[in-house]
């Protein structure tokens, strides 16, 4: 170790694989993982949300599972729960999607309206 | 790489015992197959601190905690929560009802009233990964000492915050560290003393096993602050996992360049090195303990010369505990000001204790000092079992005194422990309940420091001999009333002449519980009865007849053949015949047989 920007660094690093070990103040995507969303393909979703995230560096958010969420014709289902706890449904999600979601929700602050309970259920 | 899951399993000494290393490895096998291992990571921690539920695993970014958790569990585990996100509910911790299971850890009484300072990593971090520790503000005390402040800098920063050697003493450890810095020599040496022997004391373990990269970075700063460039570790042999986890760090620390030649740059190099002690309880004492490093039989000695003139290889050494040291980097990093606002008047900061005995919550616990005694056992340790009555606490182990329940509301400090004729020792809290006779946890202890006396000193290697002898007949039920006298005489006498803090605070268990407990020491006098029922000699088994239904149970089951009597017609004990085992008591279903 030759200097503290050194120790930084590592610091730095380590923080972020260690960021899921803290839930204060996160915003949390749970993906749907129930027989029924893996059969669907939640798990991809779940990668997608998971790679897509950690490329784009951030560790504000975390990424869990849950049961069946009962709407079972809908999914994969995610939802996007904010540290207010305003909640987002997203459904019939895919990779692509996932990282839609990251891209507009996560980042810009704009649920993506379309992939949402509501527009589906129209 | 990055998880979406980590799975914390403690793989400290209790939960390693109870096949926690058996469960990583399952777990792993499991995730395999399930094709998870890409994406869940297995983290092996240091202790938790419940070591009572153990063992313990935490799954996140859930948060859940599992407890008790056993080889057979995993399988579900994996299959509902890692690949389902379904939380195993009947293996929850505390509340299993409760909705919010991120938090549930926090959320445990046992948890929630606890501050974490020195044990601030353990359960958190694995303890074989540097990374981890830096993560956690680790060696940034270091960098900020070694490339902003001048040794005298980082004393007075410690003076400044009041810590107190955690070993048991209670010495000021900023002044330590003066003393240490201004001996003047070519060569000075920091020693971390981790030869924790008190019998149920396992804190330094803990910190050793859950957060090694501590002691080392302290070590270091204790290094530059008093000018030495070697430091050495004395540690137990018998702490296998602590000397395994101690053996990486270092190899980390060096690979890292934090242990070793110019650290951060700077003209500042230090070295950690192991010794293992092979379980002398003597060399726990510092004298003795720098004998034992320096290759010869571990004896202490005089004082003066103290170590920080005269220590290892007669320089001038700076001698410290594991959780003393554990503090310094947060110290550092938090300033003095912030230490110094927990705790009371003369006692800042944080102690850990390991409480043990009859306590619903067996466990590592850390908590402001100042906290009273009643939080510790009824708050933290979920109070005494089986709805049994609180008798008294004792602390300091062999070397400490007991608590009666009439103090139970006395807030744990160094001064306050020392008023009630105990000590705050190492961090040992033993529970006793009603069913514990004070005369036999007196003689428990003697008889460990009679086994541990190094022989050098006569007033500890004889007396404490007599003391025991005393004890053993008064336990036997041949105590006269002189005996009482006697033994007091000869506590204080030992007390005054010991040479080495072993036989000097021998005495301790004896002269406290005649303190609280006389009444108990006249009933096996006088009386020739234990109060308690624990001293066989002076225990008769009897079988109320108004409560015997003569079921014959107890008869069979008695290993003498010493209970006789008819069919559905109350039985007797044969008193000649009575070993006083005991087993008639315990499998009686109607409560018919009582000790008198």
């Amino acid at each position: 170790m030759k200097s503290i920007k050194e120790l930084e660094a590592i610091r730095e690093r380590a923080l972020k694989e260690m960021s899921i070990r803290n839930n204060e103040n996160k915003t949390r995507i749970v993906v749907g993982m129930a027989t029924c969303g893996i059969a669907a393909g939640a798990r991809q979703v779940m990668n997608a949300f998971v790679e897509e995230l950690n490329k784009r560096n951030i560790h504000t958010v975390n990424v869990a599972m849950t049961g069946c969420i009962g709407v079972c014709r809908y999914e994969p289902i995610a939802e996007v729960i904010e540290p207010n706890g305003e909640k987002t449904t997203y459904v019939k999600l895919d990779a692509e999607k996932a990282r839609r979601i990251v891209a507009e929700h996560i980042v810009n602050g704009k649920p993506v309206m379309e992939f949402t309970i509501g527009a589906a259920e129209k | 790489m990055i998880y979406r899951s980590h799975v914390l399993i403690c793989a400290g000494t209790g939960c390693t015992a109870s096949k926690s290393i058996e469960i990583a490895e399952s777990l792993q096998k499991l995730l395999v197959e399930h094709g998870l291992d890409k994406e869940v990571k297995i983290v092996k921690t240091g202790c938790f601190g419940l070591c009572e539920k153990g063992p313990i695993m935490v799954i996140y970014p859930e948060g859940a905690t599992y407890c008790k958790v056993s080889v057979e569990d995993v399988p579900e585990i994996v299959e509902e929560h890692l690949v389902k996100g379904r939380i195993v509910k009947r293996l929850l911790l505390g509340d299993k009802e409760a909705e919010d299971v991120a938090k549930s850890l926090e959320n445990v009484g046992f948890f929630n009233r606890q501050m974490r300072v020195a044990l601030r990593n353990c359960g958190v971090i694995n303890p074989e990964n540097i990374e981890e520790y830096i993560a956690r503000d680790g060696y940034k005390a270091l960098a900020k000492v070694l490339t902003e402040m001048t040794p005298q800098e980082v004393i007075e920063t410690i003076k400044k915050s009041g810590l107190r050697g955690r070993g048991g003493a209670g010495f000021p450890t900023g002044l330590k560290w003066q003393f240490a810095a201004q001996s003047q020599a070519d060569q000075k040496y920091v020693c971390c003393n981790a030869d924790e022997g008190d019998p149920g004391a396992f804190m330094d373990r803990s910190v050793l096993e859950g957060d090694p990269h501590s002691v080392l970075e302290a070590m270091t700063i204790a290094g530059y602050a008093i000018g030495a460039n070697q430091g050495y570790i004395y540690v137990r042999a018998e702490y296998p996992i602590a000397v395994q986890r101690l053996r990486i760090a270092i190899d980390q620390a060096r690979e890292y360049g934090l242990l070793g030649k110019n650290i951060f740059g700077t003209d500042f190099s230090f070295d950690i090195d192991l010794r293992l002690g092979a379980g002398a309880f003597v060399c726990g004492e510092e004298t003795a303990l720098m004998t034992s490093i320096e290759g010869k039989r571990g004896e202490p000695r005089t004082r003066p010369p103290f170590p920080a003139v005269k220590g290892l290889f007669e320089k001038p050494t700076l001698l410290n505990n594991v959780e003393t040291y554990a503090n310094i980097p947060v110290i550092i990093n938090n300033g003095p000001e912030w230490f110094a606002s927990i705790g009371t008047e003369k006692s800042k900061g944080t102690k850990v204790f390991a409480v043990g005995g009859k306590i619903n919550n067996t466990g590592l616990v850390e908590i402001p000092m100042g906290t009273t005694l009643r939080e510790v056992i009824y708050d933290i340790g979920g109070g005494i079992p089986n709805g049994k009555k609180f008798k008294a606490a004792q602390t300091g182990g062999p070397s400490g005194g007991c608590i009666p329940a009439s103090h139970i509301d006395t807030p744990i400090d160094y001064d306050s422990l020392t008023e009630l004729g105990s000590m705050m020792g190492s961090g040992g809290l033993i529970i006793m309940d009603e069913d514990n006779c004070m005369v036999d946890i007196a003689k428990f202890f003697l008889e460990f420091t009679v086994d541990e006396s190094c022989g050098k000193c006569p007033p500890c290697r004889i007396g404490t001999k007599r003391m025991l002898e005393i004890l053993e007949k008064i336990t036997q039920g041949k105590g006269e009333e002189s005996d009482i006298e006697k033994l007091e005489t000869l506590a204080n006498s030992i007390k005054k002449s010991a040479l080495c803090g072993l036989g000097q605070t021998a005495p301790n268990p004896i002269l406290s519980t005649l303190r609280y407990f006389r009444d108990e020491y006249i009933a096996h006098v006088k009386d020739k009865k234990c109060p308690a029922g624990v001293c066989k000699a002076l225990v008769q088994y009897v079988i109320l007849a108004d409560k015997c239904r003569g079921c014959t149970l107890c008869a069979k089951k008695c290993p003498v053949g010493a209970i006789g009597g008819e069919v559905k017609k109350p039985h007797t004990i044969d008193a000649s015949k009575c070993i006083k085992c005991g087993v008639c008591m315990e499998s009686c279903k109607f409560a018919a047989i009582v000790t008198q």
